[in-house]
């Protein structure tokens, strides 16, 4: 098995070089530099069935049950906030997910959900790959279920072909039209489902069909609706090759540990028939060229040429491929999930490594260690945070009075925030001011006292305006403004703020 | 182009720079790629002929569709009056008392008449509504008030004015100057009393005999003031010109009396009414009778004995 032409280090490049020797009949390219675009050729890709493909089956249905599924689900919150499980609130600024309510100061939490999401991607690149781009990724997703639309109208990858250079005839005509509405029925459900997120779902149906919903709401699923029939109905892997800018950082974070969907040159090179590989059994390796992996991609790509942007790792070719070394007699894995490394180990004849050294290994770890700090450091703020807060701003201008007898008076702007999903009362009182004495924009002035109590909306932020009296002679000084939930939470906020006051003459 | 550079390794052909051994491909776009631009050229073209785009000498040329920045901010400008128009009707209907009780309203009437006080009050009041003592404005922040503190008699002093010859409902008093009427002695006499009217100094007799016999019929016999005569209130820690000895000997021989424009007619009622309730919110509002207890007296010229709560109504300007 040992090929003197294989380099003894492996890297991509070499992989790639190694691999572009074996290629057969490059065409010719004389002619390239009169063409200022490459010319699309649709991908036709054939039906495969194997264990794989169940997978990404499988990985499509619980994806779409998400995204379509999630808004419906009912998540009860008592009389005063709304009771879907998810919901972006924008009119009132809040972000529902469970038991979990978020405001807008607490964007960190969400900040902190996508850094997450993006060092889980990388974890998932480092221990399998391109995962992300062949099973959930909504690009994959979509471009799977239109694929399987054209199947489904049109029939297979040759009866498709056919089609597409067909005359336009009143039946091909006919199947165009019931595909396209077929995709816009998928691309406006899709659209549908995402304005579903911002409020409450049953409601907004109604509203949607009567006419009643906003108009960002129609908006927002007509754009979707094109958007998914555009970049899922006719895009599809273009979008994966020219515009997504994630196949060219995974390029960077691929090495020769990283698992990837892989062609086994040195087993498979050179290609010949079956029968060409009967008469000279050691003239031909393992491939017999049947194109099987390259009709069912659906990039539309030879995965035999080596790695490549345009190999989402989907492993359909995996599937094909194994289908017909069962079928000729021969063991599977010509085409296979591998490191590169294993690749070459296996190729010098070593046993193949398990494969859970291909997950965990210290990048992973690393990797999931900091997704995992940063998940758990979320949780703690969680968990942590106050429901009660008190912010307080004094006027600046004019910093301080003199009232009629005598005493001076400061004015606060005071913030009584109440995150729990009910009314609640909560006192405020002057801490650190002698004599001092307080009245609101709602408490009158003959009542006033040290202290306050206020009914706190649910789910609100009671915005007050706070006149503070102290006596005559009072002079500058810090106090603070305490605050606390007369419930058994007892939550508690004190703000230090400063007293002005004229200064001695 | 005669010698092209061909990539050995992806057989596509360079651009023809080299930077230490690396060159640039020269990749075919995809097509669609190549499409958009071209509809971006189109759309460029549409859009100059459509929309102002090319500069002549002294303007650029008009575009087909009449759209300027102009009259976009005209149109901007009619929609916001427009918006505005229903709550600005609401606020001219309803009566000035009840406007408290309506506390939306009120929000949006407060608001308003933030933003009219900064366009036509602050010149003098300041921005904090503060006044100035050395200037002579007073502060509308606090609890004394020269001519009422309720939201009528805020409403009416904004809409004729003090002491200005535009107007006759105009708030109107005089002080009569004492130069010339009061020797020295008697002078610092008569100051000394008034610095005692509020128990905090030593009082003489021949001051107290000359407050009475020239200062009481006017500011009352214990300093209490008439805003029904506009006659401040003496016996309050807010001096209007300054509270020291020397600055009541000198508004005591010379009175400093001042001036407020009316505001009636030069601004809309609705304008008004809303600057009321702003100055009025501004802490030291004193509550309509009905409102609190029964004082059944003409609202804007009420004595200042009568206010609600704490509020004392008094005055301490100088007339």
């Amino acid at each position: 098995m040992s090929d003197p032409d294989h380099p003894a280090t492996g890297t991509l490049a070499d992989l790639k070089a190694a691999t572009r020797r074996h290629q057969p009949k490059e065409p010719a390219r004389e002619h390239l530099p009169e063409r200022l675009y490459e010319k699309r050729e649709f991908v036709h890709n054939k039906r495969i069935d194997g264990r794989f493909r169940r997978f990404k089956w499988f990985v499509m249905f619980v994806t779409l049950a998400i995204y379509y599924g999630t808004p419906w689900i009912r998540w009860d919150r008592g009389p005063y906030a709304p009771d879907q499980a998810v919901l972006v609130d924008l009119a009132h600024r809040r972000f529902y997910m469970f038991g979990i309510e978020i405001w807008p100061q607490e964007f960190y939490f969400v900040a902190g959900l996508l850094i997450m999401a993006g060092i889980g991607l990388f974890l998932v690149t480092s221990a399998v790959g391109r995962a992300w781009c062949g099973y959930a990724c909504p690009q994959t997703v979509w471009t799977d279920v239109f694929q399987h639309v054209d199947r489904f109208i049109d029939g297979d990858r040759n009866a498709r072909k056919r089609l597409d250079a067909a005359p336009w005839t009143w039946g091909k005509v006919t199947r165009r039209a019931v595909k396209w509405t077929i995709y816009l029925l998928i691309g406006f459900w899709t659209g549908g489902a995402w304005i579903m997120y911002f409020a409450d779902a049953p409601t907004l149906v109604h509203q949607f069909w009567r006419g009643e919903a906003a108009p960002v709401a129609y908006i927002t699923v007509a754009i979707l609706t094109l958007t998914t029939v555009m970049l899922g109905g006719f895009m599809r892997e273009q979008v994966c090759i020219y515009m997504c800018p994630w196949p060219r950082i995974q390029s960077a974070m691929l090495d020769e540990k990283s698992l990837i969907v892989t062609y086994k040159d040195w087993r498979g090179e050179p290609r010949g028939s079956v029968k060409k590989a009967q008469k000279n059994p050691d003239s031909f390796g393992d491939c017999i060229d049947c194109q099987q992996c390259v009709q069912v991609c659906p990039t539309g790509i030879d995965i035999r040429e080596g790695p490549q942007i345009g190999c989402i790792t989907c492993a359909l070719c995996i599937d094909a491929c194994d289908k017909v070394m069962k079928d000729i007699g021969r063991p599977r894995g010509l085409i296979d999930y591998a490191t590169l490394e294993d690749c070459q180990r296996e190729a010098a004849g070593e046993a193949p490594r398990p494969i859970w050294k291909a997950i965990f290994h210290p990048r992973t770890i690393a990797y999931f260690l900091i997704w995992a700090s940063i998940g758990l450091g979320l949780l703690f703020a969680l968990d942590t945070r106050s429901h009660t807060d008190l912010t307080v701003a004094p006027d600046r201008n004019p910093p301080y009075m003199l009232m009629s007898d005598g005493s001076v008076r400061n004015a606060y702007t005071l913030r009584l925030r109440n995150m729990e999903s009910r009314p609640r009362q909560m006192i405020v009182s002057l801490v650190g001011l002698p004599g001092g004495v307080m009245w609101t924009d709602t408490i009158r002035r003959r009542v006033a006292a040290p202290q306050q109590t206020f009914t706190v909306p649910a789910d609100q932020l009671l915005t007050v305006r706070a006149y503070v009296v102290a006596p005559e002679g009072t002079s500058e000084t810090d106090f603070d403004f305490r605050l606390a939930s007369l419930d058994e939470q007892g939550e508690t906020d004190t703000v230090k703020t400063r007293f002005n006051a004229p200064g001695e003459e | 182009m005669a010698n092209k550079h061909i990539d050995e390794a992806t057989g596509t052909e360079t651009v023809g720079h080299e930077w230490d051994g690396i060159e640039e491909l020269n990749t075919p776009l995809p097509r669609w790629w190549l499409w958009t631009f071209y509809l971006t050229i189109l759309f460029a073209v549409g859009y100059v002929i459509a929309y102002p785009a090319w500069p002549m000498i002294d303007r650029a040329t008009g575009g087909m569709l009449g759209w300027s920045s102009r009259g976009q901010l005209a149109k901007s400008l009619a929609d916001a009056e427009a918006d505005k128009r229903a709550i600005a009707d609401r606020i001219g209907a309803i009566a000035l008392e009840k406007l408290p009780a309506d506390k939306a309203l009120m929000r949006q009437a407060v608001a308003g008449g933030a933003a009219a006080f900064k366009v036509n009050c602050v010149q003098c009041h300041g921005s904090g509504a503060a006044g100035s003592q050395t200037l002579g404005y007073p502060n509308l922040n606090d609890d004394d008030w020269l001519w009422g503190g309720t939201l009528e008699d805020i409403h009416y002093t904004i809409t004729h004015g003090i002491r200005q010859h535009e107007d006759d409902d105009k708030r109107q008093s005089q002080m009569p100057p004492f130069e010339g009427a009061f020797d020295a002695g008697q002078l610092d006499a008569v100051a000394k009393h008034v610095l005692a009217l509020r128990g905090k100094s030593k009082d003489n007799a021949e001051g107290a005999k000359l407050f009475a016999d020239n200062c009481a019929a006017c500011h009352g016999p214990n300093g209490g003031g008439d805003r029904k005569l506009g006659a401040p209130r003496l016996n309050d820690a807010i001096w209007l010109y300054g509270g020291t000895k020397e600055d009541i000997e000198k508004q005591v021989l010379n009175p400093r009396m001042g001036v407020m424009p009316h505001w009636g007619g030069r601004l809309s009622p609705v304008t008004i009414k809303m600057l009321a309730a702003y100055v009025w919110s501004l802490g030291g509002g004193e509550a309509t009778p009905g409102e609190a207890k029964a004082g059944a007296v003409s609202s804007s010229n009420r004595n200042g004995s009568q206010a609600a709560g704490q509020a004392e109504a008094s005055t301490n300007e100088r007339p």
